[in-house]
């Protein structure tokens, strides 16, 4: 965990470095908030994943010489087929489409998006529709 | 379905399936299966790509005589809009960090799957259907966009582009955006928390890190996209004068915004190629990697530097500081210059076998420092003051972008392809598609510089006779004529593999990294069994014991030890 941190807070680091360096030459405020906003999304980030790291052991994948008998716990539940993305994307192209023809493809487009909320929060228990 | 962690040993079979798979147009719309996600986004890229090829075509058909009419100047526009938007937005990017990096990260780190399956496939239909978007255009009784693909302020606004066409545009144009940022998400999660068990973060192959890197740039710069394309939404429709001066807003603002995702999106179409050809060259060299650590950090400094030299798109505006981002522009070359003198020194001495993927990662090695130091030229604020909108600039970023995109980007395709499909390509065909491409390449974009040098200023429809823009124009067409036959042949060779296969095995190559430790095509899951990893090169070091990267270094160490051992005594 600690080399993903790094690698967030460094690029935080660089952006700090660049929009000092920036503002102090230009004094361009508006252009500065774009590097201060990329400065931030790499240190906010970067100090997440480096405090888990102080808080845990290191995984599996964290240390060169593993043996089999330090891997413990699953990996992750991972589906394998469901029409559900199929039918929120297709409502989210519906959707966006309103702002080119008109609210009546957003009518259609929402019914789709929330039966996909429906039926894609259903579908996240295995046991409660088994089919999808 | 829950994966087991013993992944060193065998997995049992899959016996948790909800019924039988789901086949044909049922598994297209269902899967969440990484690598059949991946593949959609190769292939509807690829078809795209196609779509766009033939609009450079019409364009290059359009200026091959001066005063030529075969197309409408407003056609021209839209023509070159497209192309362009199609190109970058669907094409270029999409194609490797949806469909390479998809397919492959998650067996390159020894994953069952993305992070999030689900909204991989998510990703994959907003891709699918924005792009359908992009094209819808051109029904509208206005035709398509016609601003170019940068679509500059107030060009752009509800007087000078009217219609549905421009909206279009911004609807495809946000729909990718969001497909690109899921991915994104999906890719950097992934990398971080699925990788096996030994494979640290300085184990991954230099392609999983180069996907890292543009899943981080894209985090960065898409969103201020979106926010951009938005707000050129509410200037056309709601009555905002955030780009036009008549309410007191600034149109320049519209290039920083635009160009502060630009700038980064240029190396999110280039890093991952740069990916590609550093996985291809060590394989086909039967060597490491030269300088992997130089490389990934060479990497990150591109990276960084590439977020801060947006305004280099905008020095003849006048209101952007010259020298700051002159010289940010400036010292991207020297993480570039690194990566070049690795790729070289890992071909160096290396054994050479010039099958098709070594030879366009050669071609892209050629194609891609031509045009990286014609950038180091434009760079330079003099030189950009005489060359900015002339066909310089577009002979410069066709030999980036197409030396990154086709170049690179075939040579992964040929790589993987066995990996893919579980079937192998025709080499000579490989090998001519190559030829041709290389060739039509050089001829029509070389000549392109002469034109710009010369003034020809780019998107114009029409030229006159007595202008000295004639003989230049015409070798170009010829050699984008050249390139249209050199994809004729890839797609003859695309339909004689798979209408007469010929079985490819696991690891046709002798590859280093994981994916190649699996079947071709791989199991639902990726893997039955991992090696264990205990170097860069986990599938070289099982496949040759004697000669492990690990075992290697154990002896140079043991051999340090004795030699010092030797001097103390």
């Amino acid at each position: 965990m600690r080399t993903e941190s790094r690698i967030y807070v460094g690029i935080g680091a660089f952006f700090v470095l660049i929009v000092a360096i920036y503002f102090l030459w230009s004094g361009d405020s508006g252009n500065s908030i774009f590097l201060v906003a990329s400065a931030l999304l790499g240190i906010m980030p970067g100090l997440y994943l480096g405090w888990w790291s102080r808080n845990m052991s290191p995984r599996p994948e964290d240390v060169e010489d593993v043996t089999p008998d330090e891997i413990r716990g699953e990996v992750g539940y991972f589906p394998t087929y469901t029409i559900w993305p199929f039918v929120l994307g297709m409502g989210v192209f519906l959707t966006a489409l309103a702002f080119v023809f008109g609210e009546w493809t957003a009518v259609i487009g929402m019914g789709f998006v929330v039966s996909a909320a429906i039926g894609g929060t259903l579908s996240s228990k295995p046991n409660v529709s088994r089919h999808v | 379905m829950t994966i087991a962690p013993e992944r060193l040993e065998e997995v049992g079979p899959h016996f948790e399936h909800h019924g039988p798979e789901p086949t044909g147009i049922f598994k297209w719309l269902t899967s969440t299966d990484h690598k059949v996600i991946g593949k959609n986004y190769m292939y509807t890229s690829l078809v795209f790509f196609f779509i766009a090829g033939l609009m450079a075509e019409l364009i290059r058909t359009q200026l091959f005589a001066p005063n030529n009419h075969v197309v409408s100047p407003q056609t021209y526009n839209e023509l070159f809009t497209i192309h362009g938007s199609i190109m970058l937005f669907i094409f270029a990017g999409p194609f490797v960090f949806g469909g390479f990096a998809n397919f492959l990260i998650p067996l390159q780190i020894g994953a069952p799957d993305m992070a999030f399956p689900r909204l991989n496939a998510l990703s994959y239909w907003l891709f699918l259907t924005g792009s359908i978007t992009m094209l819808l255009g051109f029904l509208t009784a206005s035709g398509a966009a016609a601003f170019g693909w940068v679509a500059y302020a107030p060009l752009s606004d509800a007087t000078y582009s009217p219609g549905a066409g421009p909206d279009l545009w911004i609807v495809s144009v946000a729909l990718v955006g969001f497909s690109g940022i899921f991915t994104a998400v999906n890719l950097v999660t992934t990398i971080f928390y699925l990788r096996a068990p030994g494979l640290t973060m300085f184990r991954m192959p230099v392609f999983t890190w180069n996907m890292l890197v543009t899943g981080i740039l894209i985090l960065i710069s898409f969103p201020v996209l979106t926010a951009a394309l938005i707000m050129l939404y509410a200037d056309r429709h709601f009555g905002t004068h955030i780009f036009s001066v008549r309410g007191g807003g600034v149109p320049v603002l519209w290039q920083n915004l635009f160009w502060f995702f630009g700038h980064p999106e240029v190396y999110i179409l280039a890093l991952p190629y740069f990916g590609i050809v550093s996985e291809v060259l060590p394989v086909f060299s039967k060597k490491p990697i030269f300088g992997y650590k130089g490389l990934v950090f060479a990497t990150l400094a591109i990276a960084g530097l590439s977020t801060g030299v947006w305004a280099h798109h905008m020095f003849t505006t006048g209101t952007v500081l010259l020298p700051f981002f002159s010289a940010l522009s400036l010292l991207i070359a020297v993480p570039t210059g690194i990566k070049i003198f690795t790729w070289i020194g890992t071909i160096w001495r290396g054994n050479l076998d010039f099958k098709t993927p070594l030879v366009f990662a050669i071609g892209f090695i050629i194609a891609f420092t031509m045009g990286g130091i014609t950038g180091v030229m434009l760079a330079s604020p003099p030189i950009d003051f005489y060359t900015h909108d002339t066909y310089f600039v577009v002979a410069h970023f066709h030999q980036v972008l197409f030396g990154s995109a086709v170049f690179a980007g075939f040579a992964g395709f040929y790589y993987w392809y066995p990996k893919l499909t579980g079937r192998m390509y025709r080499e000579n065909l490989g090998k001519v598609h190559f030829w041709l491409t290389f060739i039509g390449f050089n001829v029509t974009f070389l000549p392109q510089y002469l034109l710009g040098l010369r003034g020809m200023p780019r998107r114009i429809a029409e030229y006159g006779p007595s202008d000295g823009f004639t003989f230049l124009n015409e070798v170009s067409t010829i050699g984008a004529y050249i390139t249209a036959i050199a994809f004729v042949v890839f797609l003859y060779n695309f339909w004689v593999s798979w209408r007469k296969p010929i079985p490819a095995g696991d690891n046709p190559w002798d590859g280093h990294t994981l994916e190649w430790a699996t079947s071709s095509p791989p199991p639902s899951h990726n893997f039955h069994k991992l090696p264990p990893i205990r170097s860069l090169r986990p599938t070289w070091d099982m496949n040759h014991p004697d000669h492990a990267d690990w075992r290697v270094r154990q002896e140079e160490a043991t051999a340090k030890r004795a030699s010092q051992v030797e001097s103390t005594r």
